[in-house]
C-alpha cells in the first residue's frame, strides 16, 4: 500500500471531487453574474470570470506545492507559520491599503491580497499542534485559555482592520475544542445565549424577564428534582436576567450604527427595502424568483441588470438561486453537506490527534462561511460580508480555501505513514 | 485518563445537518412556495414605454389637409447622470431663465435621481435643430419625440378645436389616458377624440438597477403596436371658411353656412376668432390665457352659444306657421299705418294694405302682429293654450329651441317659450295673443343660435325638411359616412307653403323696395331676410339668413353682425358675397367685397 514515491498515492478521491465540482460552479455562476453582452468570453480575462479562472490555475499549483511538500513540515512549523501570520497582520495594519472600509489588504502591483483570509488555516495549525500536545488537557482552564488565545490573537487584529465578518469566522473554532473536549454545556450555553440576544431585541426587556421569571417558578413546581438545586437556578435567572437588561445596553452603545441597522431590518424591526435593507431584499427577490427550476443560465434578471449588489462575490448564491431554481440550490446545499460530513469522516480516520484536530478546523472553518453566507443570502443571518467557499470570485479566498483544504487532503494521504 | 469523545462526531454532523435542513427548508418556501418574488424581480427590471400613435389627420370636404401632426420633442433628464454644465449657455439655449432651470431640476431630482422626468414639453422641430446639435454637451438629457398639430391655415379654429394634456379629472375618469397625455378639448378634438387618439402602444423592456434599458422582454412578446389615429374628413370647405374669416375681421358675429342637400356645414365662422397654432406646444398656456382676458372673448363660440333674438328674420317662421295651420294664404292682406299701428308699430314706409309677399320683403310689423294673432286665435283650436301649442310644435320642428346633438360640442339650445313659461309668469289663462305679441315679430323670449338660423334657411331652401347640420361627414374614409347624419328630419310645414315664402325672399334681393336690393347677385337667384335684433346694450345687431339658387339650393346661411346696424348694410352684403364666392369661386363685386374687409366694426377701449 505505501509507496513514498508516487505523492498522489491515498488522496481522497472523493474530496477531490468535491472541490472540482465547487470550484467549478463558482466559476460558471461568476460568469453568470458578470456576464456582458461585449464580454461574451468566459476566458475574457478582463472579467471576473476570466480573472478567477487565473485564481483555479494558481490553485492547482498550490495544491501541487502541498503534495510536495513533506506532511511532516505542516506540524512541525505550524507555530512558525502561525507567528508568520500574526506578523502579517499586524504589517497589514501599518501598511495596508484600505478597500470598502476595511484595512485588510496587500496591494502587489494590481492584485489586491488579503492576509485574513490565509490566518484561518494557520490559526487551525497552531490549535492543532497545540492541542495535539500529550501533556494538554482541555479541561483544564490553563488549556482552555491558551487554546483560547491562539484563537482570538489574529481574530483581535482582524478585527482591528474593521473586517468583522473575518474576524467572526475564527468562532467556528469552538466546533473544534468541543470535538476535542470542550464541555458541551458551553455550546448550549452559547446557543441560549444567542437566542436570548435575538429575543432582547425583539421583545421587550423586562416583558421577557418576566416570562424567564414565570419558567423558573414552573420548574420549581413541576420538577421535584430540580428543585433542590434552587441555588444554581435561581442564579441562572438572574444571571440570565442580568444578560437581558446588558444586552439592550451593548447593542445601543457598543455596535457600529451599520451593524445595528443590520441586525434591525433581519429582525424585521426595520423596513427600509430601498436604504439598509436594499441589499437583503433583492437577494431574497432574486433567490425567490428564480422558482422550482430557475430562470435559466445567464437569463437571470436580478443579478444581471446589477439589483443584487456584491453577485460574484459575497451574494453568489444569488445567481445560483435565480438562475438554477431550487434545484440549484439544493444541489449545492448537498454538496457543502457532503464534503462537510466527508471531512469529519475523514478527520476521524487520522491516527494522528495533529491531523484529527487539523482536520476538523478546515470542517468548522468552511461549515461558519457556508452557514452565515447562505444564511445572509437568504435573509436568516444579518449581512456579513464573508464569503462562500471554492464558489466567491476572489483570489485570497479561493487560494485560502484551497490551501486550508489541501493541508488537510495531504495530511489525510500520509496517515498510514505516522505513528 | 482520555475520556471517549468520538461520539461528538455525531453532534458535530446533526448541527451540519439541521443547518442544512434549515436551509433547504428556507429556500422551499422562498422558491417554490411563495411566487410573490418573481412578481417583485418582474416589478424591477420591466418598465412599459408607451408608443404614442400618430393623431388622425383633419381634411376639408375637398382633400385639404386643415390639420396634422408635426413631430416634436420632450427633453428628458436623468438627474444622476447630469454633470456640472453651462447654465447659461443651456438655458439661453432652450430659452428659458435661470430660476426656472433650478425649478425643473429640482422638481425631476425629487421625483427620482434616476429615473428620467420631462424637463421641458414639446420642443417645436425648429428649436430641436439647435438644441440637437449641442446636445452632446449636456449629459443627463435626451429628448423623447412626441407630436404636435399643425395647422397649415390658421383658420377654423372653433371647429377644430384643441388639444391639451390631460388633468386629473380625465385620468380618474378615464383609465386610458395616463399624465402627459393630450385629449381633445373642445371642437372637433374633443368631439371626435376617441377616433383621432388612435390606441397607444406598449414595448415592455428591461431595465437595470439604474433604470437603463436592456432590451426587449421575451422577445415583444407582451408588447402592442399603436395604432395611428383614423383621419376625419370634413364637411367643412376650406376656401370658404377663410373667405368668411377675412369678411368677419374686425366685426363681431359669426356665419354658419349649411348645404342644405345634405346638412353639411361649409363654413362656420365665430369672430373674432384666433389662430389655431396659438393654442399648441410650449405657448399654449400663456395663449390660452391672453385669449381668455380678451374683452372680446375670441374664445367665445358664438356661432353655437350666442343666443339671439332672432328679430325680423323670425317673421318668416310665423309666415310658415300661419300657413300650415291654414289662418294665412298667399292673399291675406292686412293694413298698416306705418309709426301709429298698434299693438306694434311699423318702422318701414309701404304701401297699405299689404299681402303676405309684400309683408316679408318689406318686413311689416303690424302684418306679422296679425298673422300671430290669427295662429293664436285660431278657431280651430277653440283655447289660445292649445293654439299656442300648435305653434310651438311647428317652429321647434323647424330644429329651434333644441340641440342638434350631432358633433359640435357645446352648443346652445337656445329658447322657444313653453306653455308653461307663460303661465308661471302671467298665470294660466291670464295671457293672450296680445301678451305675448314680441314672439311675432322675433322679440321677446325666443333665443335663436346662429346655427339654428343657418339650418332654417335650409329649411326654407329645402321646402320643409333639413339634415342635422354636422361637421364631419366621414371617418377613416372618405366613404365611410356616419349614418345619423344623414337622417331626413321633416318640419310640420308642407311643402306648398314655401313656394310664396321662396318668392318673398328672392323680393328681398330681387323686388323694387327688397331690404336687400344693394346686394344683388347678377345671374343668382338668392332668397333672404334681413333682420334687425334690438340690442339693448348697445347698436343693434344685424341678421341675415339667405339661400341661394332658389329652386335648386346649394347653399344657405345665416349671418350675425353685432352691433352693427340694419341687416342690409353688412350681414346682407357679406352672405351675398359668400354666395357669389360659392357658386362662382369668383368676386366680380370689388367694391361691396373691399367695403366689407376694410370695415372695422369694432371699437376698443
Amino acid at each position: 500500500m505505501r509507496n513514498r514515491g508516487n505523492i498522489f498515492q491515498n488522496i481522497d478521491r472523493v474530496t477531490i471531487l468535491l472541490y472540482f465540482l465547487l470550484v467549478f460552479v463558482g466559476w460558471i455562476n461568476i460568469y453568470a453574474a458578470v456576464y456582458n453582452d461585449e464580454h461574451q468570453s468566459i476566458l475574457d480575462m478582463s472579467q471576473n470570470y476570466g480573472k478567477q479562472l487565473i485564481w483555479i490555475s494558481t490553485s492547482i499549483i498550490l495544491i501541487l506545492v502541498i503534495f510536495l511538500i513533506e506532511a511532516k513540515f505542516f506540524s512541525t512549523f505550524s507555530y512558525v507559520i502561525y507567528f508568520l501570520m500574526v506578523l502579517v497582520l499586524i504589517a497589514v495594519l501599518l501598511v495596508g491599503k484600505e478597500i470598502a472600509g476595511s484595512k485588510s489588504w496587500f496591494q502587489i502591483g494590481s492584485f489586491s491580497i488579503q492576509p485574513a483570509e490565509f490566518a484561518k488555516f494557520a490559526t487551525a495549525l497552531a490549535l492543532a499542534k497545540y492541542l495535539s500536545q500529550i501533556d494538554v488537557d482541555i479541561t483544564r482552564l490553563k488549556t482552555k485559555l491558551f487554546a483560547g488565545f491562539i484563537i482570538f490573537a489574529p481574530a483581535a487584529l482582524i478585527l482591528l482592520q474593521h473586517d468583522t465578518g473575518s474576524a467572526m469566522v475564527f468562532v467556528a473554532f469552538a466546533l473544534v475544542l468541543f470535538r476535542e473536549g470542550l464541555s458541551g454545556s458551553l455550546l448550549v450555553l452559547g446557543f441560549v445565549l444567542a437566542v436570548l440576544f435575538i429575543l432582547a431585541l425583539l421583545i421587550n426587556k423586562f416583558i421577557l424577564i418576566g416570562i424567564l421569571a414565570v419558567f423558573t417558578v414552573l420548574v420549581y413546581v413541576l420538577n421535584k428534582r430540580l428543585r433542590k438545586k434552587y441555588m444554581i437556578i435561581t442564579g441562572l435567572f438572574l444571571m440570565a436576567a442580568v444578560y437581558i437588561l446588558s444586552v439592550d445596553f451593548a447593542f445601543e452603545n457598543i455596535l457600529e450604527p451599520h451593524q445595528k441597522n443590520r441586525i434591525n431590518v433581519l429582525l424585521g424591526k426595520k423596513k427600509d427595502p430601498h436604504g439598509v435593507g436594499y441589499n437583503v431584499h433583492q437577494s431574497v427577490i432574486a433567490i425567490g424568483s428564480g422558482g422550482f427550476s430557475g430562470k435559466g443560465f445567464l437569463k437571470g434578471t436580478q443579478t444581471k441588470y446589477d439589483f443584487v449588489p456584491e453577485q460574484s462575490t459575497d451574494f453568489i448564491f444569488c445567481t445560483i438561486g435565480e438562475e438554477w431554481g431550487f434545484v440549484g440550490t439544493f444541489v449545492l446545499i448537498l454538496l457543502f453537506v457532503a464534503l462537510l460530513i466527508r471531512l469529519v469522516i475523514l478527520a476521524e480516520r487520522q491516527r494522528s490527534r495533529f491531523s484529527r484536530i487539523y482536520g476538523y478546523g478546515v470542517a468548522s472553518v468552511i461549515f461558519f462561511h457556508f452557514a452565515v453566507n447562505i444564511g445572509m443570502t437568504i435573509g436568516l443571518f444579518p449581512v456579513i460580508g464573508i464569503p462562500l467557499p471554492f464558489i466567491s470570485y476572489g483570489g485570497s479566498s479561493l487560494w485560502a480555501f484551497t490551501v486550508l483544504l489541501f493541508i488537510f487532503v495531504k495530511l489525510d494521504s500520509v496517515r498510514m505513514d505516522l505513528l | 485518563m482520555r475520556r471517549n469523545l468520538s461520539g461528538r462526531k455525531y453532534i458535530i454532523i446533526a448541527i451540519f445537518i439541521v443547518v442544512a435542513v434549515i436551509f433547504v427548508a428556507r429556500l422551499l418556501y422562498l422558491q417554490v412556495i411563495d411566487d410573490s418574488y418573481l412578481l417583485s424581480a418582474e416589478n424591477n427590471v420591466l418598465r412599459k414605454n408607451t408608443i404614442y400613435p400618430n393623431r388622425g389627420l383633419i381634411y376639408d370636404k375637398n382633400g385639404k389637409l386643415l390639420v396634422y401632426d408635426e413631430a416634436a420633442y420632450d427633453l428628458m433628464v436623468i438627474p444622476r447622470k447630469v454633470k456640472t454644465i453651462d447654465t447659461v449657455e443651456f438655458c439661453s439655449l432652450l430659452g428659458i431663465t435661470d430660476s426656472v432651470f433650478i425649478s425643473k431640476m429640482t422638481k425631476a431630482k425629487k421625483y427620482s435621481r434616476y429615473k428620467s422626468s420631462l424637463f421641458l414639453a414639446q420642443i417645436s422641430k425648429e428649436d430641436f435643430g439647435f438644441l440637437a446639435e449641442k446636445l452632446y454637451k449636456y449629459p443627463g438629457f435626451f429628448v423623447r419625440s412626441r407630436s404636435l398639430r399643425k395647422y397649415p391655415k390658421p383658420i377654423a379654429a372653433h371647429i377644430l378645436g384643441y388639444i391639451a394634456e390631460v388633468n386629473n379629472n380625465e385620468i380618474n375618469t378615464n383609465p386610458y389616458y395616463s399624465s402627459g397625455d393630450y385629449i381633445g378639448k373642445s371642437g372637433i378634438e374633443k368631439f371626435y377624440e376617441k377616433e383621432l387618439r388612435g390606441k397607444k402602444g406598449v414595448q415592455v423592456v428591461m431595465v437595470d438597477v439604474h433604470n437603463r434599458q436592456q432590451g426587449s422582454y421575451k422577445n415583444g412578446k407582451y408588447d402592442s403596436i399603436a395604432e395611428a389615429g383614423k383621419n376625419l374628413y370634413l364637411t367643412i370647405d376650406a376656401d370658404l371658411q377663410e373667405y368668411a374669416e377675412k369678411l368677419m375681421v374686425n366685426k363681431i358675429g359669426s356665419i354658419v353656412v349649411i348645404d342644405p342637400k345634405t346638412g353639411g356645414i361649409l363654413t362656420f365662422v365665430t369672430s373674432p376668432t384666433y389662430d389655431p397654432n396659438l393654442l399648441v406646444g410650449r405657448v399654449r398656456s400663456k395663449n390660452f390665457q391672453m385669449l381668455m382676458k380678451d374683452s372680446l372673448k375670441p374664445l367665445l363660440n358664438r356661432a353655437i352659444m350666442g343666443t339671439y333674438p332672432p328679430g325680423s328674420t323670425f317673421k318668416v317662421v310665423n309666415a310658415l306657421v300661419g300657413l300650415q295651420e291654414g289662418v294665412l294664404h298667399e292673399g291675406t292682406s292686412y293694413s298698416c299705418n306705418g309709426p301709429q299701428t298698434t299693438p306694434i308699430r311699423c318702422t318701414h314706409h309701404h304701401i297699405t294694405p299689404l299681402q303676405l309677399k309684400m309683408g316679408i320683403e318689406q318686413s311689416c310689423n303690424p302684418y306679422f302682429w296679425n298673422v300671430f294673432r290669427s295662429i293664436i286665435n285660431n278657431p280651430k283650436y277653440n283655447s289660445v293654450e292649445k293654439a299656442f301649442g300648435s305653434w310651438r310644435k311647428d317652429v321647434t320642428s323647424m330644429g329651434f329651441g333644441k340641440k342638434f346633438n350631432t358633433d359640435i360640442p357645446f352648443e346652445k339650445p337656445g329658447s322657444i317659450p313653453t306653455l308653461d313659461l307663460y303661465n308661471k309668469i302671467y298665470g294660466k289663462g291670464h295671457w293672450n295673443a296680445l301678451t305675448i305679441r314680441s314672439l311675432a315679430i322675433g322679440q321677446g323670449e325666443i333665443l335663436v343660435t346662429p346655427l339654428q338660423m343657418a339650418n332654417f334657411s335650409a329649411v326654407i331652401a329645402n321646402k320643409g325638411f333639413y339634415y342635422p347640420p354636422h361637421l364631419v361627414t366621414a371617418i377613416g374614409s372618405k366613404e365611410n359616412k356616419i349614418p345619423r347624419f344623414h337622417e331626413k328630419q321633416m318640419t310640420e310645414i308642407e311643402e306648398k307653403y314655401f313656394d310664396v315664402v321662396q318668392e318673398a325672399m328672392l323680393n328681398v334681393f330681387e323686388g323694387e323696395h327688397g331690404t336687400a336690393r344693394w346686394s344683388k347677385l347678377e345671374g343668382v337667384k338668392i332668397g333672404g331676410k334681413t333682420g334687425t335684433v334690438q340690442n339693448p346694450h348697445g347698436k343693434d345687431h344685424s341678421m341675415f339668413i339667405a339661400f341661394a339658387p332658389v329652386g335648386d339650393p346649394k347653399i344657405a346661411m345665416s349671418v350675425i353682425i353685432e352691433n352693427s346696424g340694419y341687416g342690409s348694410t353688412w350681414a346682407a352684403p357679406i352672405a351675398s358675397l359668400l354666395i357669389e364666392k360659392y357658386l362662382n369661386d369668383t368676386i366680380v363685386r370689388k367694391h361691396i367685397e373691399k367695403r366689407m374687409l376694410d370695415g372695422n366694426l369694432i371699437s376698443r377701449e
